[in-house]
C-alpha cells in the first residue's frame, strides 16, 4: 500500500524523500533485480542455484498447466477488486454521509477485524464453510447446495475469503475520498434535472474516481500475489500462481523455476500499475484529490 | 390576481425548531422576489423547498397552479444557483453549463449550439475549455448561472449567490444579475442576509425571521413603513422610544407619554388605543439636529439632547446622542461643506426635531426576539457604551 502511495504522490522533495527512496531501491527493487536475474540462471541439484546463465528455466514456464494457472489467477484477482468495489463504494458512501460522530466508529469497525491476526481469520472461514459446519448444513437443508457438496476447496471459496480480506482495503481509500467529496454537487445534479443514479455515476464517481484507482490498485495486487487465501480454502483446481511459487520453492527446492514464476506475476502486477498510474498522471491536478 | 409560486401553510421542523412555521406567501410570475432574514430565520429552507430538497411536514408548494410538493428535483422546471456554485470540478466550463441538456438527452449538435450561445451570454467563451479551478469566482457565478438558465427554468432560485465574493465584485455581480432578470424575464427567488442586495434589486422582499415572514413588500415600503419592530430593527436603523398611548388626537395620529419627553406624537397606523404600550422608532436620518431652537411647527416632535458622539462617515455625519435616558443615533447629511456655521461638537446641547409622520408605532418586543437580534430599544446606562447597530448603515 505504501508503494503504491509513493508512486501516485508526485512530490519532488528530494531530501525528504532520500530515505524511504533508499529504502525502495535496496529492499524492493534490488531483491526484484535478483529475483529476474536468478530466472536465468540453471538449478542445482541440492535446491541452489548453479553457476552460468541458461534460458532452460523460461522455457519450462511453457509447462501446458501455467497458462490455466495464471488465467485463474488474473481472474480471481479481477473479480475480487470488482466486488470489494462494488461493497466499497455504497459503504463509503454512507460513511461519509453519516454524522461526524458516527463516522470514527464506523472508520473503527472496518479496522477491527485487523486485530485479529490473518492466519486466525482464514482459519475462522474454515471453520464457517466446513461441510460439517452450520452454515453448509443450513444451506443444504434449504436445498441451495447439495447435500453431499462442499463450500470449500474450491474458486468460489477463494473468492469468497479474498472479497473478505482485502475489502477493508477497499473502503479506507474510497471513504477518505469519500470524506472530502463535496455532496452539495450531488443536489446541484439533481437540480440540473440528473436522476438518482445519473447523479451517482455523473457526478460522486468522477469526484472520488482517485480514491477508486487507489483501491483498485491496493486489492488487486495483494489478490494477484495472494498464496495464504488458496492455500488454506482453495483446492487443486483453485491454484493460484502464489500456490506454485510455494511448491517450486518449498518442494521442489528449485530457486529458479520460482524466480521465473515471481517474474511473471511481477510483470502481471507492474504492467496494470503502470497503466493506472499514466492514467493518474494524465488527470493530475483536477483539484479533487481523493487518494487515500 | 393568482401568484405563479404560492406556499400553502408550509411548516418544518428539525428536532425541537420550527425552521419554517406556518408560512403562506405568493410570487408573482416574472418578479424578483427576494427572501431576507438573519440565519436560521428560514428563508433557505422555503428556497430548498421550492427547489425539491426538502419537503414541507405540512402544507403544500405550487408553481404555475400545479402541486409540486412531492416531486423530485430533477422534475421540477426550477433551478438553482447555490451559495458556492456548486459547479463540477471535474468537468470543464463547457461541460459544466452542458450537463443538464445532455442529462436530458438532448442531441449532441443542438446542446453544443446552445452552450456556445451561453458561453457567448456570459462572455466566456475564451475559457469555455478551462477547468473550474481556473476561472475566478466571478467567472464562477457566471458559468453557474449559464449552467442553470441552458435548462430554460421557469424559475431561477438563488442561494445567497453573492456571499463568497469580495465587495467590489459582489457589486459587480449585483448588476449583471439585475441585467440577467431583465434579459430573461423569468421569476427569480433571490435569498440573502444582506438587506443592501435585497434592497437594491427586488420589486418585493419577504423579511423573515424565526420561521415567520415579517412583512411583505417593496423595498421602500418595507424600509418606510416597517410593520414590526423586528423589520424596522433588521432593516437599517433605527431608534426606538418605549412609551404608553396618552391620547388619540386624530384619526391619524397619537400623543405618547416617553419617560423624559415632554409628548410627542406620532403616526397611528395600527389603530392603537388610549394606554395600549408601544414601542417608537424613528430612522436615525428623519430626526434633524441644530444648535438654535428650530422653529418648527406642529407636526413636529422637538427634544433636547446633548452629544456624546461625532463619527464623520464621508456621505453622512452619525451623531450619538443622549436624551433623557436614551440613547439615540442621528445622521447628517452635509451637502456643502460649512466652514461659517460653528460645528456641532462633543458635549454641545443641541435641538432635534422630526415629522411626527416619521415616527412609527411597533407592538411590543417580544423577549425572544431581543435575544435573538441583538438591537434591542438602547438606553444608557445598557449594553455597550457604543452600539454596532450602525454597522449596516
Amino acid at each position: 500500500m505504501a508503494e503504491a502511495r509513493g508512486l501516485l504522490e508526485r512530490r519532488h522533495e528530494p531530501w525528504i524523500t532520500l530515505p524511504s527512496f533508499l529504502w525502495l531501491v535496496l529492499l524492493f527493487m534490488v531483491p526484484a533485480a535478483i529475483v529476474f536475474a536468478i530466472a536465468f540462471k540453471p538449478s542445482d541439484p541440492f535446491g541452489g542455484i548453479g553457476a552460468g546463465w541458461t534460458l532452460q528455466t523460461l522455457r519450462s514456464l511453457g509447462d501446458p498447466n501455467y497458462p490455466a494457472i495464471l488465467w485463474r489467477t488474473i481472474w480471481l484477482s479481477v473479480a475480487t477488486t470488482a466486488a470489494c468495489l462494488l461493497l466499497a463504494t455504497p459503504t463509503a458512501y454512507f460513511m461519509a454521509r453519516t454524522s461526524a460522530s458516527v463516522r470514527p466508529l464506523l472508520v473503527l469497525a472496518v479496522i477491527v477485524p485487523f486485530w485479529t491476526s490473518f492466519l486466525v481469520r482464514i482459519f475462522a472461514w474454515k471453520v464457517v464453510l466446513h461441510p460439517e459446519g452450520i452454515v453448509k448444513h443450513a444451506l443444504a437443508a434449504l436445498h441451495l447446495v447439495p447435500q453431499d457438496g462442499s463450500l470449500l476447496y474450491h474458486s468460489g471459496a477463494v473468492l469468497l475469503v479474498l472479497v473478505y480480506t482485502e475489502l477493508p482495503f477497499a473502503i479506507l481509500p474510497l471513504f477518505a475520498a469519500a470524506e472530502k467529496f463535496d455532496f452539495r454537487l450531488l443536489e446541484a445534479a439533481r437540480d440540473l434535472g440528473a436522476g438518482p443514479l445519473r447523479t451517482f455515476w455523473s457526478v460522486f464517481l468522477p469526484g472520488i474516481r482517485r480514491g477508486l484507482l487507489t483501491a483498485t490498485l491496493v486489492t488487486l495486487i495483494p489478490a494477484l500475489g495472494s498464496y495464504v487465501v488458496p492455500d488454506l480454502v482453495g483446492g487443486p483446481t483453485s491454484e493460484m500462481l502464489g500456490n506454485k511459487i510455494a511448491q517450486r520453492t518449498f518442494m521442489d527446492r528449485n530457486l529458479p523455476h520460482a524466480s521465473a514464476l515471481s517474474a511473471l506475476l511481477a510483470l502481471a502486477v507492474l504492467v496494470p500499475s503502470a497503466f493506472a498510474i499514466t492514467l493518474a498522471r494524465g488527470k493530475r491536478g483536477d483539484g479533487t484529490g481523493g487518494a487515500a | 390576481m393568482s401568484d405563479f409560486i404560492q406556499f400553502e401553510n408550509v411548516s418544518r421542523q428539525y428536532g425541537n425548531v420550527r425552521a419554517v412555521d406556518d408560512v403562506s406567501l405568493g410570487i408573482r410570475k416574472g418578479e424578483f422576489f427576494s427572501l431576507l432574514g438573519p440565519s436560521g430565520c428560514g428563508k433557505t429552507t422555503l428556497l430548498r423547498m421550492l427547489a425539491g430538497f426538502e419537503r414541507p411536514d405540512t402544507g403544500r408548494v405550487l408553481l404555475d397552479g400545479v402541486d409540486i410538493t412531492e416531486l423530485p428535483p430533477e422534475r421540477r422546471k426550477v433551478n438553482t444557483i447555490f451559495q458556492n456554485y456548486a459547479l463540477f470540478p471535474h468537468l470543464s466550463v463547457r461541460q459544466n453549463i452542458a450537463f443538464g441538456p445532455t442529462v436530458a438527452r438532448r442531441p449532441r449538435r443542438e446542446v453544443d449550439e446552445e452552450v456556445d450561445k451561453m458561453l457567448a451570454l456570459i462572455q466566456m467563451r475564451d475559457h469555455a475549455d478551462k477547468r473550474i479551478d481556473q476561472i475566478s469566482g466571478g467567472q464562477k457565478q457566471r458559468v453557474a448561472i449559464a449552467r442553470a438558465l441552458i435548462n430554460k427554468p421557469a424559475v431561477l432560485l438563488l442561494d445567497e449567490p453573492l456571499a463568497a465574493l469580495d465587495l467590489k465584485l459582489r457589486q459587480r455581480m449585483l448588476i449583471e444579475l439585475d441585467m440577467v432578470h431583465d434579459q430573461v424575464g423569468i421569476t427569480f427567488v433571490f435569498v440573502t442576509h444582506d438587506q443592501g442586495e435585497a434592497m437594491s434589486l427586488a420589486d418585493r422582499v419577504a423579511v423573515m425571521n424565526a420561521g415567520h415572514i415579517e412583512q411583505i413588500g417593496r423595498p421602500v415600503e418595507i424600509y418606510e413603513t416597517p410593520q414590526t419592530s423586528f423589520v424596522a430593527a433588521f432593516i437599517g436603523d433605527s431608534n426606538f422610544f418605549e412609551g404608553v398611548v396618552e391620547e388619540v388626537t386624530d384619526v391619524e395620529h397619537v400623543k405618547l407619554a416617553i419617560e423624559g419627553f415632554s409628548a410627542l406624537r406620532a403616526f397611528n397606523d395600527k389603530g392603537l388605543a388610549k394606554g395600549d404600550r408601544v414601542f417608537l422608532s424613528v430612522r436615525p436620518e428623519k430626526i434633524r439636529i441644530s444648535r438654535d431652537e428650530p422653529h418648527a411647527g406642529p407636526d413636529y416632535n422637538i427634544a433636547r439632547a446633548v452629544v456624546d458622539d461625532v463619527i464623520y462617515l464621508g456621505t453622512h455625519t452619525l451623531f450619538w446622542l443622549r436624551s433623557g435616558d436614551y440613547r439615540l443615533a442621528v445622521e447628517q447629511q452635509h451637502n456643502r461643506f460649512v466652514l461659517d456655521e460653528l460645528p456641532i461638537r462633543w458635549k454641545d446641547e443641541v435641538w432635534l426635531q422630526w415629522h411626527v409622520d416619521d415616527g412609527f408605532m411597533l407592538e411590543r418586543y417580544a423577549e425572544s426576539d431581543e435575544a435573538l437580534m441583538g438591537i434591542p430599544p438602547q438606553r444608557v446606562g445598557e449594553g455597550d457604551p457604543a452600539p454596532a447597530a450602525n454597522e449596516r448603515g
